[in-house]
């Protein structure tokens, strides 16, 4: 399976009459897209709003980030099985509006949603600070219950970010990435002598509000499966959840995995990158047995050597990330674990609810529980009055002058656990 | 600028007044230096100064601790000192233990810095080094010359309220924190890096060496569940409605102690959660789901439970450090058994 994925770069967007991108600049119609993206029942008011790198802004609570994609040749389209049909994506061509994404906000879901600072402190923490958000607010009707409110804001998102792609359709690319993964027995045969690695990548399904969704099917249900890498890149797996901000995967990390991204720079020099487990982290002891059980399986089957695990969330699957890497060490495939901390504001606790001595390589994205202060920002996208709530925030987190003091547990993507940050921590 | 004013502790080995057959001395203060003071002296230069030096036998220090303790705090305060500095103890045990234990009392009574220094292995590094700075020794006075610059560098930081540096840097025994900074390469491109070491047999550094983990084993079971009076404590948020003592959505610095005395089961008008983890929904519409008052309140008419204990104890388990978690528990354990409760039911979400 190979895929051209060519890139545009954006270098501002505008609000205009017409949505179009012109050299390197994307103007959007407004009145066109909430027409697109709106008309949910569950929703009273829909708006849309513009954050620049390096203004004053702060956006909360941010539930999720997503890319501009479009499928431009070859089977399928953007987000298969929701909302494109279910066919297998990953061959032929899509492009991406690079430097840009819609984000998602409005009105809070349930505690752990996010904040993207624009500038200052928090922004050095945020992957997100340095894009072009297009930033959707959508407040639910009233009365409405969490997972209807989430679903609807979910699809919002989707809708906008698919309705953005589609105008990079007709453009030439600035700069083309070409990605192949053969299938099993073809690639050992162009690669005999590699070594055969392969990624283990955990997605968030304990349920309520923390969902993640494959060709459209809630992963709580899947056991583990494979696929090619370059499929992820085309939107089959998207975020569904509202797990705590610093760590989930807003759908804008399953876009832009970085652990394929970095895999298939050395694929066919250093070793043969031969595919993507996916697995769930399910709640249920037997769940977590037989998805572990299978990873390891499969690691074994597809002949590993060795394996990248990522984690997704913290706490309960950290249970998973340790059975994960014990059962698949067990077959004699070795593996490098990356996860984040949760070791208290003063770092002085144990960092992960579960420990192994198998679990020897591992990558950390930071401390969760760090805090941080925020400063007070010129402008508010969404509201600020659920900070105290959020999870990484306490009470007494937002102050009179707006300014916010929060565990960078708060901060949309700080820790991501697929390793798409710089953030780390060492003992002292 | 006059100097900073420093409180040096030996023991009578150091101090030359003899080994093991003078090791139940008591303490002693002396005005300047003694013994290896003064190599600590000389690395001070002009920043600092070695005021007066306490002097213990290690066998009187550790065969009477809070004494000793006591009396050498007292020592201490009179001469007002900015910075505080034991030892070092080499591989000396108890010495070391000493040391260890001076410097976090110093530490906490007198809110000044404090440095010592030991071998890895002296059982003092292990007690102290999360409490206080232990600079990484030789295992003998041999290597006095190497120690003295590392204690000196350190020791002159904290007195100048300067960032520490990490373990290696500063050569102290790594206290177990976890600080956060930004890493050159991302973390995917790190985690690819360490793989490819792996595969190929090279040495590698994990980020996060693998804690001996707490595990606890279970009691053993309950003999006669028709006399005792069971407890319901949960991790699932399960407050009055309101949150009357706000409790965090996630990271909890607290937790609640409710009467449940006058309720035969939670609804949605009384209790709620706290909790940030999960959807609430299912939780708010019947509080019972999660702590399950109303089928204890069953279990205690049926005779099958002696009785329900008045008072739940609730936190949120949501990215909770384990120490935390362990500090709640530990406090209200002692009021569970004082209150006569016989075993615990834990509900978690």
């Amino acid at each position: 399976m190979r895929l051209e994925l060519g890139n545009i770069f954006i270098k501002d967007v505008q609000f205009s009459d017409a949505t179009k991108i012109e050299n390197g600049v994307l103007y959007i119609d407004k009145e066109e897209l909430l027409a697109t993206v709106g008309g949910d029942e569950r929703v009273k008011n829909i708006d849309v709003e513009l954050a620049h790198p390096g203004e004053e802004v702060r956006i909360t609570p941010v539930k999720d980030v997503i890319e501009p994609r479009v499928k431009v040749e070859g089977p399928g389209g953007m987000f298969p099985g929701v909302l494109s049909k279910v066919d297998t994506v990953g061959t032929g061509r899509t492009h991406a509006l690079k430097n840009v994404a819609v984000v998602t906000a409005g009105k809070i879901v349930g505690f752990q949603e996010g904040i993207i600072d624009m500038s200052g402190p928090g922004a050095e923490y945020t992957p997100f600070s340095k894009l072009h958000n297009i930033v959707i607010i959508a407040d639910p009707v009233d009365g409405i219950k969490q997972y209807d409110h989430e679903a609807a804001v979910r699809m919002i998102g989707l809708k906008a970010a698919q309705y953005l792609g589609e105008f990079a359709k007709n453009l030439e690319p600035e700069e083309i990435k070409y990605y192949e993964t053969e299938p099993l027995l073809e690639s050992i045969k162009k690669y005999p002598d590699l070594p055969r690695v392969g990624y283990v990548y955990m997605l968030q399904t304990q349920g309520l509000l923390h969902d993640t969704y494959v060709y459209g099917v809630d992963a709580k249900k899947i056991i583990p499966t494979i696929l090619y890498p370059t499929e992820i890149f085309d939107g089959a797996i998207i975020s569904g959840n509202c797990v705590s901000a610093c760590d989930k995967n807003p759908t804008y990390v399953h876009q832009n995995n970085s652990i394929i991204e970095d895999l298939y720079e050395k694929h066919g020099k250093e070793y043969n990158f031969v595919g993507v487990i996916i697995t769930n982290e399910n709640v249920y002891l037997a769940d977590k047995e037989r998805s572990s059980n299978w990873t390891a399986k499969l690691c074994k089957y597809l002949g590993l050597d060795a394996v990248i695990v990522s984690q997704e969330g913290f706490g309960n699957p950290d249970t998973d990330l340790i059975m994960n890497c014990k059962k698949i060490e067990n077959e004699g495939v070795k593996t490098v674990i990356v996860t984040d901390e949760y070791a208290g504001r003063d770092g002085a606790s144990q960092s992960l609810a579960d420990a192994d001595p198998k679990a020897d390589a591992v990558i950390t994205n930071g401390n969760a529980n760090e805090v941080i202060l925020l400063p007070p920002m010129k402008k508010i996208i969404g509201t600020t009055q659920y900070v105290d709530t959020i999870a990484g925030g306490f009470d007494g987190s937002l102050r009179a002058d707006g300014s916010i003091e929060v565990e960078i547990q708060a901060i949309t993507g700080a820790t991501n656990e697929t390793g798409f940050v710089r953030l780390t921590a060492k003992e002292y | 600028m006059s100097k900073k004013r420093v409180v040096h502790y030996i023991n009578q080995f150091f101090a030359g007044i003899g080994g093991e057959e003078k090791a139940d001395i008591k303490p002693e203060v002396r005005e300047g230096v003694v013994g290896p003071g003064m190599a600590i002296n000389t690395a001070l230069k002009e920043e600092a100064e070695i005021v007066a030096t306490v002097i213990c036998g290690d066998s009187y220090f550790n065969e009477n601790v809070e004494v000793a303790q006591k009396e050498i705090l007292d020592m201490i305060k009179q001469y007002k000192p900015d910075l505080f500095i034991a030892g070092p103890a080499f591989n000396a045990g108890r010495y070391g233990v000493a040391c260890g234990t001076i410097t976090k009392a110093v530490q906490d009574e007198l809110g000044i810095p404090v440095v010592t220094g030991m071998y890895i292995e002296n059982p003092g590094a292990d007690m102290f080094k999360k409490s206080v700075y232990i600079v990484e020794t030789g295992n003998s006075a041999a290597t006095m010359r190497a120690a003295v610059p590392a204690m000196v560098n350190l020791a002159l930081k904290l007195l100048k309220g300067e960032e520490v540096g990490s373990p290696e840097e500063d050569k102290y025994i790594s206290r177990g924190i976890r600080k956060n900074y930004f890493a050159e390469e991302r973390g995917s491109k790190r985690a690819v890096d360490m793989l490819i070491k792996k595969l190929k047999g090279e040495d590698f550094v994990t980020e996060y060496p693998m804690p001996d983990f707490d595990r606890v084993e279970p009691n053993p079971a309950v003999k006669d569940l028709s006399k005792a009076k069971i407890a319901l404590v949960t991790s699932g948020g399960i407050v009055p409605k309101g949150n009357p003592d706000r409790v965090e959505s996630s990271s909890a610095s607290k937790y609640g102690k409710y009467d449940i005395a006058n309720f035969q089961e939670l609804t949605e008008a009384d209790h709620e959660t706290a909790h940030g983890g999960y959807d609430p929904v299912y939780a708010n519409e019947d509080p019972d789901r999660v702590l399950p008052v109303d089928v204890l309140r069953d279990l205690e008419k049926e005779g099958a439970i002696g009785e329900l204990h008045r008072y739940f104890y609730t936190t949120v388990g949501n990215g909770t450090s384990v120490a935390s978690s362990k500090a709640f528990a530990s406090e209200f354990a002692k009021e569970l058994i004082a209150d006569g409760v016989e075993a615990v039911i834990l509900t978690s979400t």
